[in-house]
């Protein structure tokens, strides 16, 4: 460990209670479980799994929008918990999946870029205008647009807007959760070269979420793997998809469509169904689907142990100490 | 089908929101109908005491009953175009002046409902959980209570007066503002644009008012003239019941009342104030079904 | 192998009138299936592949107008059918997936319920058969416990397991095809996968032909033995897999191939293709290319007149352009 992590998620749970239903008993669901995760400024850390395994419960922790049940959040050293809420917004800015309700109808481009500016009080509302215009301009967005509304806008431009309000005041830190998967393929690739640019002028860091591997190979630096709330495996991108160590990421790269016509369809040997959150298999949750489980997996839980190749991965097969008897 | 939107939406740069709003405007026939026959009645009770041609209190006993002039009997006179009541007093500027009554009951009490029934729906929506359970409980309350019963209750006790039926009515018809502002607020709540403001750093106060609000503005405008319509229809079974306006002030509901018993021999003096009520009511709705229309999704 | 087509399309339209004159999202647009192959209609948003799927089940909306020069189902005229007669094709020799399995079942009746009424809508069949079929068939697309499934409420499955069940719904009848639009968006990329697998086992077993209508590239590649790319209204390019995907000729087409990132072949980090500008208007008539605003190769000949297919690298490969093919293969095969 070094210096100080731009963020860091120690231990975190997040848990919520699901009503059963009227005259039922309430039940916990628990979304995140015991997550780490650090980020270094300038990374691109990209979180992958299937829908339902928390990454969007994460990613609203590390925006302070929604507070752990257990586990601390440090922004630059300092707990999250105690930093005011302007000073979170300053640091960390979302951008959403679906440009389509991430923005307001009901306000002008110029009056969502400005917004931040207004919210933080800045001290120069003479200079607001023209930053936000800057900002517009750097996103690829024309100034024409300023009086324009999101309904006239086309879901590229309306992502630029999104983005340019997400960075008009600055942030170190953009957490995006699915920027591009809303957008026509001619438009992501668009999406995708201004996040690079804006990443290396503005030296920003990223946290992205997708469920586009192929994406998310060509962006991140480091990429997580989250099933049911844990983080599963974690390693620079290179050796994640070169030579994934948990059976589940394998899988899942396994099941990315590259369009490659003399290959069919992958077998990717998972069970039919994701398992209800609301009832975790005990053990190794992922023990139900895996192709190599063991029969101590439905008993103990893995523990995060160094990867071989690098990185940390929560498997019986890599932990030497809990599974010699592996059968490759 | 639905696979057909997004074809409509992409030919590039569509035209700006206002002037969108404007075409949808002048394009319905119902919105346009509704608003005239409204700016009409509206003027007509504001300028009462100009445009009346006798005073509506003015009891002319040997000229009671005359028919308006449209009728063939011997007595009708241009002198009173709609004719007089029982007392001899001239009806079109009864009507006149009750257009008067039936407005700023309908107006006030909708007012009054819809502060209550806006604030405890947002709150509802917003913050779910606890306050929505109170919320509902309060809206089920309200809804279990027969709102003419209540009313006969609360003027028999305090007594009657303009005042009395506003705050009645105004306390008693909040219900559908608190369910449709609850949902709706339930509906924009959950929409990325908030989460974004949120993460800005935007207090709960500033995301209701400004993020909020303004999306929810039409299902208000179009639940308050329903309302408003509620509580005019309202005010006017009232004063039929001798519960509402008190004689000798001129509500249209109270001329109705006070010419059942002659509804079989002159019964245009049941008709004239039913029609202007009709006309009224009929005004405010295809005002709101208009505003309804031009206002759904895809015009902003 | 039985070359025949199961349906043939030639010039097929759709017109609709909007406010300011009537749009075009399908222009003559032509394509045949054979049975036991799939074809893909592949695009963007609004490029009219949804609205030629409708049109061909004549569910369009109602203001819209189709026309079509020729629309054939195994040999037989649709073009002349009755409202009555094609609902009687629908849902039995041609029947259609949805996106979205939770909105196209529905919420009210088990999957029991709705597969045997899918089968005795059209066929004079008892509910025990088509109840027997219909166990049958869920145990096909790999449902377990497929007699306890009946009795289950589309609320009680994951989107998954929905998905499934719309699939053997379309197959409840033995359809001749098989529409399938955007199957598998709604899904995790494991249960594409394990869906798309399905698909295309179940379409070889049953031999009927499938038309797959999608925007992902990889999903066409893995999965289709043809693939027709649409643009504004239009097929720009038709051919094999391999030869779109090998020898792209329509700018479009290799414009949206850039735009992909290809693990191995595009170098991590580095700017990806685009296509500058935007889908043109179809609302009135556009003379040339519609890709011509767009195209890095245009000149005054796209857009003075309509644009003829040519003939591409192989056999049935053809393209919507003026240009010439393209030396060399633009996308090389990846180095072993």
């Amino acid at each position: 460990m070094s210096g100080a992590a731009l963020i860091e998620a120690r231990e975190v749970s997040c848990t919520f209670t699901v009503s059963g239903g009227f005259m039922k008993e309430k039940r916990r669901l628990q979304a995140v479980s015991r997550v780490s995760l650090r980020i270094e400024p300038g990374e691109v850390m990209a979180l992958v799994g299937e829908s339902g395994c928390g990454k969007t419960t994460l990613a609203k922790m590390m925006m302070g929008l929604i507070a752990p049940s257990e586990g601390t959040i440090e922004i630059g050293g300092r707990p999250l918990a105690s930093l005011p809420r302007m000073e979170i917004a300053r640091s960390v800015q979302p951008i959403f999946q679906d440009p389509y309700s991430s923005l307001n109808p009901r306000r002008s481009v110029g009056s969502i870029v400005t917004q931040p500016l207004r919210v933080q009080k800045d001290p120069d509302p003479e200079t607001w205008r023209r930053r936000a215009e800057e900002m517009m301009e750097f996103v690829g967005l024309p100034q024409r647009l300023f009086n324009h509304y999101p309904g006239q806008l086309s879901g590229g431009q309306r992502q630029r807007v999104a983005i340019a309000r997400a960075l008009v005041n600055r942030p170190r830190m953009v957490i995006c959760d699915e920027p591009t998967s809303a957008l026509d393929v001619s438009v992501q690739s668009q999406i995708l070269n201004l996040m690079q640019d804006l990443r290396s002028e503005l030296g920003l860091t990223y946290l992205l979420i997708s469920h586009n591997l192929a994406a998310v190979e060509h962006m991140a630096s480091r990429v997580a793997v989250m099933y049911l709330g844990r983080i599963v495996e974690e390693a620079k991108t290179g050796r994640l998809f070169d030579s994934p160590c948990h059976p589940y990421s394998e899988a899942l790269l396994g099941s990315v469509l590259t369009p490659d016509p003399t290959l069919g369809i992958p077998d990717t040997q998972l069970g039919t169904s994701y398992p209800n959150p609301l009832d975790v298999p005990p053990g190794c949750s992922f023990h139900p689907r895996c192709a190599k489980a063991m029969p101590g997996c439905s008993v103990r839980a893995p523990r995060r142990v160094p990867a071989p190749g690098g990185g940390a991965v929560a498997c019986h097969l890599h932990d030497e100490g809990a599974a010699l008897d592996t059968v490759s | 089908m639905e696979k057909a939107a997004p074809m409509v939406s992409l030919p590039a740069p569509e035209p700006s929101p206002a002037a969108l709003l404007r075409r949808r405007i002048f394009g319905h026939a119902g919105l346009l109908i509704g608003s005239a026959v409204l700016i009409a009645i509206i003027l007509t009770a504001l300028l009462a005491p100009w445009i009346a041609p006798h005073d509506p209190y003015d009891q002319v006993l040997d000229r009671k009953l005359i028919p308006p002039v449209w009728s063939d009997g011997g007595k009708a006179t241009w002198v009173h175009p709609l004719g007089t009541d029982h007392f001899g007093r001239d009806y079109l500027s009864r009507l006149i002046w009750g257009a008067r009554i039936s407005l700023v009951i309908g107006f006030s009490a909708m007012l009054i409902s819809g502060v209550i029934g806006t604030v405890l729906g947002v709150l509802a929506g917003f913050f779910g959980g606890r306050v929505d359970m109170v919320a509902n409980f309060l809206i089920t309350t309200r809804l279990s209570m027969p709102v003419v019963l209540v009313a006969i209750a609360v003027v028999s006790l305090v007594g009657s007066s303009l005042t009395v039926v506003i705050w009645v009515l105004g306390l008693l018809i909040w219900d559908r503002f608190a369910v449709v502002m609850r949902s709706a607020t339930m509906q924009v709540r959950n929409l990325d644009f908030v989460a974004a403001a949120q993460a800005l750093g935007c207090s709960k106060s500033r995301i209701v008012f400004s993020e909020i609000l303004p999306n929810i503005a039409n299902h208000l405008i179009v639940v308050a003239t329903v309302e408003m319509a509620h509580a005019i229809l309202l005010e006017a079974a009232l004063s039929f019941l001798g519960l509402g306006v008190q004689p000798p002030e001129p509500s249209w509901g109270l001329m109705i009342s006070e010419a059942k018993g002659l509804m079989f021999f002159d019964g245009w003096l049941i008709a004239i104030p039913g029609t202007a009520l009709f006309a009224l009511v009929l005004s405010i709705n295809l005002l709101g079904d208009g505003v309804r229309d031009v206002t759904a999704p895809g015009g902003v | 192998m039985a070359a025949a087509p199961i349906l043939e399309v030639e010039s097929l339209n759709v017109a609709i009138p909007v406010p300011a004159g009537t749009l075009h999202p399908v222009q003559e647009v032509g394509f045949r299936v054979t049975r036991g192959h799939t074809l893909a209609i592949v695009g963007e948003s609004g490029c009219g592949k949804s609205l030629t799927s409708l049109a061909l089940m004549n569910l369009l909306p109602p203001r819209a107008a189709r026309t079509a020069g020729r629309l054939a189902l195994d040999g037989q005229d649709l073009l002349g059918l009755s409202e009555r007669e094609m609902a009687d094709i629908r849902g039995n020799r041609m029947s259609m997936i949805f996106q979205e399995p939770m909105t196209s079942l529905n919420p009210a009746y088990t999957v029991g319920d709705q597969l045997v009424e899918a089968e005795r809508r059209h066929r004079r069949t008892s509910v025990t058969a088509a109840r027997d079929r219909a166990v049958w068939l869920l145990e096909k697309v790999g449902m377990t416990g497929a007699g306890e499934r009946l009795r289950q409420y589309p609320h009680q499955l994951s989107g998954g397991l929905r998905q499934r069940v719309m699939i053997a719904m379309a197959l409840m009848c033995d359809p001749d095809l098989i529409i399938a639009d955007e199957p598998t968006t709604a899904l995790d990329v494991t249960i594409q996968a394990q869906i798309l697998h399905l698909l295309a086992d179940l379409q070889r077993e049953f031999e009927t032909g499938l038309i797959l209508i999608t925007h992902d590239l990889g999903v066409v590649a893995r999965l289709c033995d043809r693939v027709a790319v649409m643009y504004a209204g239009q097929i720009v390019e038709e051919g094999t897999a391999r030869q779109i995907f090998r020898t792209p000729a329509h700018p479009y087409t290799r414009g949206l191939l850039d735009c992909i990132p290809i693990p191995g072949k595009t170098r991590r980090g580095a700017h990806l293709g685009t296509i500058p500008g935007i889908v043109p208007s179809l609302v009135g008539s556009m003379p040339g290319c519609h890709f011509a605003d767009r195209c890095p190769h245009a000149s005054g000949a796209c857009r003075s007149g309509p644009i003829a297919f040519r003939d591409g690298a192989g056999p049935g490969h053809r393209y919507r352009c003026v240009l010439s093919l393209p030396s060399g293969p633009a996308r090389p095969d990846p180095a072993p």
